[in-house]
């Protein structure tokens, strides 16, 4: 789960990691009091979850009321790298003298947090770290052993900051290692990680990913949601439990298992079609899953055909087919189907479909043969 | 012959009194497994269809030499199960569990890494099958029988459509592995390749791969070096979008990183023959081995 950046520096704070005081805002006048609260000059920035939002004007900096105001009327709505803006953060504008880069990420080749820290900050991090890749000190942590003082030490001389911000640069890190696991992160970054003239360190933006499968350690991390990149057929999935991404074709697709739904886009797409969506029903696929599912894909206008592959392990087929069968009776959908039944109870589930004789649905007996027709159906 | 699971397995169920525990504990022990034991802590001195439960891996080790774990207890539980049954001293762990916190398996991989006697597959796997013998998991075993395809995967229902397509062309199966689908499994396409190349009956082995890490890059580097034996492979999520997560926690294409096409193209340098789609796999083993 990405966090938007206001939401980072708010779990941030949580863990004492220096950052400017702000306030969230979803209108012009909530923007405006909150600027009044924090005072001037301060800064309207964009709330989206894409680099580059300063550049595309999401950033603004405010020397009073009447700029606050301007500036949030042009950023709520505005369109970054299409991601509609519905969230703003009013923070206090900061004196930089020097912008500085860290950041802990999951490595999951290494199977290690690797830490990350250069006096590169502020510029497109991946350009520092391909163009001259000795400017990023980097290491790996001992998970069972955590952030010492020494990695920061090591960190700090490799990346050569300067000697009175050694100190600081590493009591910054174990700060940020200890948000990195206490809210259970798989990427915590600051970039930039600012110097002030007065020669303290703060985190001037902050970009956070959750573990998903951790949330319900965390009830609060769980409430966190991102308006601008919330999509309502996805919302749909997940309050029936489903697994769902939206893509850009027509070509609804429901699977059983991750690997096979991912299968069966492919083989979709080798035959010339374009996969609408990823619905993963579950392992152990029951009626009402089935149901819902229908439901969920079909609620897209752009939805021209429907491909149902179904390979039954603990998932049995008589059971999809009887769910195909209700929600043909509660969605009475008008767009076809291609159903292919396999594996546990197929015979079962393709007879029980064959006497339903439902309008507009066309059985396959192989994957390739169903995303065939499925494409056919869909031009 | 067969790996990680084989007649010399006595298995113990962690979570064999819960709904699914039970009903996948007895489907396996109808299958040919012998099912020694379970643990659920404070149903000590209870019974599952005849199978003793004990409160403790280390009674239930002690008292029926149980030597292979399958974990099946819910997500905030499952890190747990998996350092108490290591600590028991039970050699070969089977994590079924889904959705167990990264770091949880983080901490677990790097500690069991310091104990080499133990090897976890898993978790969020379906299990091993060693077909005729032996079933550890959730795999339906009826569509497989004996033979000399060894099959490795990262998905489940996957797994099933390769191995299905493979028994259509009349081949077998040594063992069937899942090393399931989260950012950290215990075993790596590496560790079962080399029990394959290892295992005497094996004579072409499947790796069925998917977008998210390297696994399947370093498998290439591996094959081409340490590998006598043919190895097709499939890989799933060539149409995934970046920064998605696609079902598994594993699944997840960051930046340009653990694309489809990079882990294809990695395996073809490396020697090995990449199937388009999972019938294709069992296409290529019938060019490899005879039909």
């Amino acid at each position: 789960m990405d966090l938007l950046e206001y939401q980072g520096k708010q779990l941030f704070a949580r863990h004492g990691i220096p950052v400017p005081a702000g306030e969230p805002a979803r209108t012009v006048d909530e923007a405006i009091a909150a600027a009044n609260r924090i005072g001037y000059p301060c800064a309207v920035k964009a709330q989206v979850q894409v680099g580059g939002r300063g550049k595309l004007g999401g950033i603004k900096l405010a020397s009073d009321e009447h700029q606050a105001r301007e500036h949030a009327e042009a950023i709520l709505g505005m369109d970054i790298k299409g991601l509609t803006v519905r969230e703003l953060w009013i923070e206090g504008a900061s004196q930089i003298e020097a912008e500085y880069y860290a950041s802990f990420v999951f490595d999951r080749g290494a199977k290690a947090p690797l830490a990350m820290l250069s006096t590169r900050g502020g510029m497109d991090i991946e350009e520092v770290s391909t163009q001259t890749p000795e400017a990023i000190a980097s290491l790996h942590i001992d998970p069972l052993l955590g952030f010492q003082p020494f990695h920061g030490r090591r960190l700090a001389f490799e990346a050569a900051v300067d000697a009175d911000l050694v100190a600081p640069v590493g009591d910054f890190l174990a700060r940020l290692y200890s948000a990195f696991v206490g809210e259970e992160a798989t990427l915590v970054e600051v970039n930039p990680l600012i110097v002030t003239p007065e020669r303290t360190l703060i985190a001037l933006d902050a970009k956070v990913t959750l573990d998903g499968n951790s949330l319900y350690r965390h009830p609060d991390n769980a409430q966190l949601r991102d308006l601008s990149s919330e999509d309502p057929q996805e919302r749909m999935a997940k309050e029936r439990d489903l697994t769902y991404v939206k893509l850009d074709g027509n070509i609804g697709i429901l699977g059983n298992g991750a690997g096979l739904v991912m299968s069966t886009l492919d083989v979709v797409a080798q035959h010339g079609g374009a996969p609408a969506n990823f619905l993963d029903a579950g392992g152990g696929s029951k009626a009402e899953a089935i149901t819902a599912a229908v439901e969920v894909i079909t609620w897209d206008p752009g939805v021209k055909a429907v491909l149902f592959n179904i390979f039954g392990g603990i998932t049995r087929c008589d059971e999809v087919a009887r769910g195909l069968i209700a929600a043909f009776e509660q969605i009475k959908p008008t767009i076809p189907f291609v159903v292919r039944l396999d594996g546990t109870n197929g015979e079962e589930g393709r007879a029980l479909l064959a006497a339903a004789a439902l309008p507009n649905v066309h059985a396959a007996s192989t994957m390739d043969e169903a995303a065939a027709l499925v494409v056919e159906l869909a031009k | 012959m067969s790996v990680i699971v084989d007649r010399e397995t006595r298995l113990c169920v962690s979570g064999i009194t819960g709904r699914e525990g039970r009903f996948h504990t007895l489907n396996n022990r109808a299958y040919g497994t012998n099912v020694v034991s379970g643990v659920t802590p404070g149903k000590g001195g209870q019974d599952v269809e005849g199978i003793p439960v004990f409160n403790t891996f280390r009674a239930a080790r002690e008292q029926t030499q149980a030597n292979t774990a399958m974990i099946f207890v819910p997500p905030p539980f499952a890190a747990d199960s998996i350092l108490e049954a290591a600590d028991a001293g039970i050699a070969t762990i089977i994590a079924i569990t889904e959705g167990i916190p990264a770091h949880d398996e983080l901490r677990v991989y790097t500690h069991l890494r310091r104990a080499p006697a133990v090897r976890l597959i898993g978790p969020n796997c379906p299990g091993v099958l060693s077909p005729g013998k032996v079933n550890v998991g959730i795999i339906p075993a009826a569509f497989f029988r004996e033979g000399n395809v060894g099959v490795v995967s990262r998905s489940g229902t996957l797994t099933y459509q390769v191995g299905h397509e493979l028994a259509q062309r009349g081949f077998g199966n040594s063992s069937i592995v899942g090393i399931g689908g989260d950012p950290v499994p215990g075993s790596s396409f590496v560790d079962i390749i080399d029990l394959f190349e290892a295992d005497p009956e094996t004579e072409l082995i499947v790796m069925s791969g998917e977008i998210g890490g390297d696994a399947e890059e370093v498998a290439a580097v591996h094959i081409a070096a340490h590998i006598s034996k043919p190895v097709v492979a499939y890989i799933a999520g060539f149409t995934a979008p970046p920064g998605k997560t696609m079902g598994h926690a594993g699944a997840i294409v960051s930046g340009s990183k653990g694309t489809a096409a990079a882990k294809a193209e990695a395996l073809e340098a490396a020697g090995v023959r990449v199937a388009k789609t999972p019938t294709q796999v069992a296409e290529i083993a019938v060019e490899l081995l005879g039909g």
